[in-house]
């Protein structure tokens, strides 16, 4: 097989490739900046409630409407925000730590999604809403990524400043700006959209492996915010045409094939990234002079 | 001097708890004002009182028309994320937001403005060093630089010297002197009742309730010290509602 048939043949002669790599390439865009915020400001895992969180408001769209893209997504952005929202609302509000105030709402939001779909008494083929069909996006599919892409990045474009600063330093923030509270919810809507985004192409559970692991493994190899970012999102959009990829020529499902290749560049990063990699601390090379 | 901050029978506390108690008085525009105590006196609590970030119990605050985001608050370092990949350069430059805010470019001017920031407090050629490699003195330097960029009226400085070297602790409190000398009102919680007494004219001693607020040299006297040591920190769950409350 030459270098063309399994690199760009796929992509030249089958139109679902191309529309599946302009996903991905949409996808990539979004959620790579979004993940290595998630990760500064340590809420890897919120990404992964969210998740949760979606599931039962997509589910419910389905249940209405079946693979409906517009109720579908409706449900799981209304439950996604209810979610993000009211727990950030009630952390600020209350004091209470944000990552407790996310498991109550997510868990409640998950229940009341079973609760509902046990309640209809039909057997709902989830496997789409779980597992995603990359290789199956169609035209209001893409249009639908390519526009949460473009509120994603227009989005963070405002509110870059605010959120940086409450990284760092949310003392400072609040001292010179009233902006902190709306950058936050801003920035978990963006979560919310991205996941809904990502769920149609890589499913609710897997979307969230686009974002969270091409930001840890780019953490790896730069220092700067700014140099995070573009290699979080081309790591990301690598993971994408690999596990595209790897997916055509082996005939495995696209969503996880494009995840694991994530994680083998996060496991290689693990090992042999030059900022904290495993090998540095075991192979001793010369200190420098100053 | 007209006053900048006026207290009328302030307390501030949390969870209805006073941790400033009944405090009144003035701080005058352009005063350089130690506040002192052990811990848990009220000291960070009056700070963040007087910078907004937190709403009395009682009484009240007047800043005299100056909007608390106009006020410059440098907090305990430990506040800081340190892991954040960001450099002094940028660090520094947050001292801008007043005036740059959401959008705003950084110009010419600014950038010669941070970088005489950055010369003002000795750390030409770590422009690029992320924060999470600087040192307790070089980290403190970099937050007293962005607060030469801020250009406030009224600095609050909390613990600013703390864990510091000689070295650095001078030529952090000789910018102190240069802002008490364009006349900016600063006011600094501070532990090293040496440094106070040879810096700060004027001294307000906290142990929850006002002890003494004068001339340092009368307000940090042995009496007062002594005062303050007995009144301690307190703090009960059944403590009954204060009767002199409003």
């Amino acid at each position: 097989m030459s270098l063309f048939d399994t690199f760009f043949a796929p992509f030249a002669e089958f139109e679902f490739m191309r529309r599946a790599l302009a996903g991905v390439f949409a996808l990539s865009l979004g959620a790579g900046p979004v993940g290595a915020f998630l990760m500064l400001r340590r809420m890897s895992l919120t990404g992964d409630a969210m998740a949760h969180a979606i599931l039962p408001g997509a589910a419910i769209g389905f249940l209405f409407a079946g693979l409906n893209l517009y109720a579908m997504t409706a449900g799981g952005l209304a439950a996604g925000l209810l979610v993000a929202v009211g727990a950030g609302v009630v952390a600020r509000a209350t004091g209470m730590k944000e990552d407790a105030s996310l498991a109550a709402f997510y868990l409640i939001s998950l229940a009341l999604g079973v609760l509902i779909v046990s309640l209809r008494g039909s057997n709902v083929d989830l496997l789409h809403v779980l597992f995603g069909t990359v290789l199956g996006i169609d035209d209001a599919t893409l249009m639908l990524i390519a526009g949460i892409t473009t509120v994603t990045l227009l989005t963070l474009a405002v509110v870059w400043r605010p959120l940086v600063l409450e990284c760092v330093d949310p003392t400072f923030l609040a001292s010179v700006s009233r902006s902190g509270g709306v950058s936050h919810i801003a920035f978990l809507s963006l979560v919310v959209l991205n996941l809904v985004g990502g769920f149609h192409a890589l499913g609710t559970l897997l979307s969230v492996g686009l974002m969270m692991l091409p930001a840890a493994t780019a953490r790896f190899f730069v220092r700067d915010l700014t140099a995070l970012v573009t290699t979080s999102t081309l790591i990301a959009f690598g993971s994408g045409v690999a596990g595209l990829l790897v997916s055509y020529h082996l005939g495995t499902p696209s969503g996880p094939s494009i995840i694991l290749v994530a994680g083998l560049a996060y496991a290689g990063a693990v090992i042999l990234g030059p900022i904290g990699g495993l090998a540095g601390r075991f192979v001793p090379r010369r200190h420098l002079e100053a | 001097m007209s006053a900048q901050i006026s207290f009328r029978n302030l307390t501030l506390g949390y969870e209805r708890h006073p941790a400033v108690h009944h405090l009144s008085g003035e701080v005058k525009q352009g005063a350089l004002l130690a506040i002192c105590g052990a811990n848990g006196a009220g000291k960070s609590t009056l700070l963040k009182g007087i910078g907004g970030a937190l709403k009395p119990l009682g009484g009240s605050i007047d800043r005299h028309g100056l909007d608390p985001r106009e006020i410059a608050y440098l907090p305990q370092g430990a506040e800081i994320d340190r892991s954040f990949p960001i450099h002094v350069y940028d660090m520094v430059s947050m001292g801008l937001w007043r005036r740059a805010g959401l959008f705003g470019g950084i110009g010419r001017a600014d950038r010669t403005k941070i970088e005489h920031a950055i010369a003002a407090v000795g750390l030409e050629g770590f422009e690029t060093r992320p924060i999470g490699t600087l040192s307790g003195g070089q980290m403190q330097r970099t937050l007293f630089a962005r607060l030469l960029l801020q250009d406030a009226r009224v600095i609050l400085l909390d613990e600013p010297f703390t864990a510091l070297d000689a070295k650095t602790v001078s030529d952090l409190v000789d910018l102190v002197r240069r802002w008490h000398g364009e006349k900016r009102t600063v006011i600094a919680v501070l532990h090293d009742f040496d440094l106070v007494r040879a810096t700060f004219p004027e001294t307000l001693l906290l142990a929850r309730t006002p002890v003494a607020w004068g001339p340092t040299a009368e307000a940090l006297g042995p009496e007062n010290l002594l005062k303050a040591r007995r009144l301690g920190e307190s703090w009960r769950d059944d403590a009954l509602p204060c009767s002199d409350a409003a």
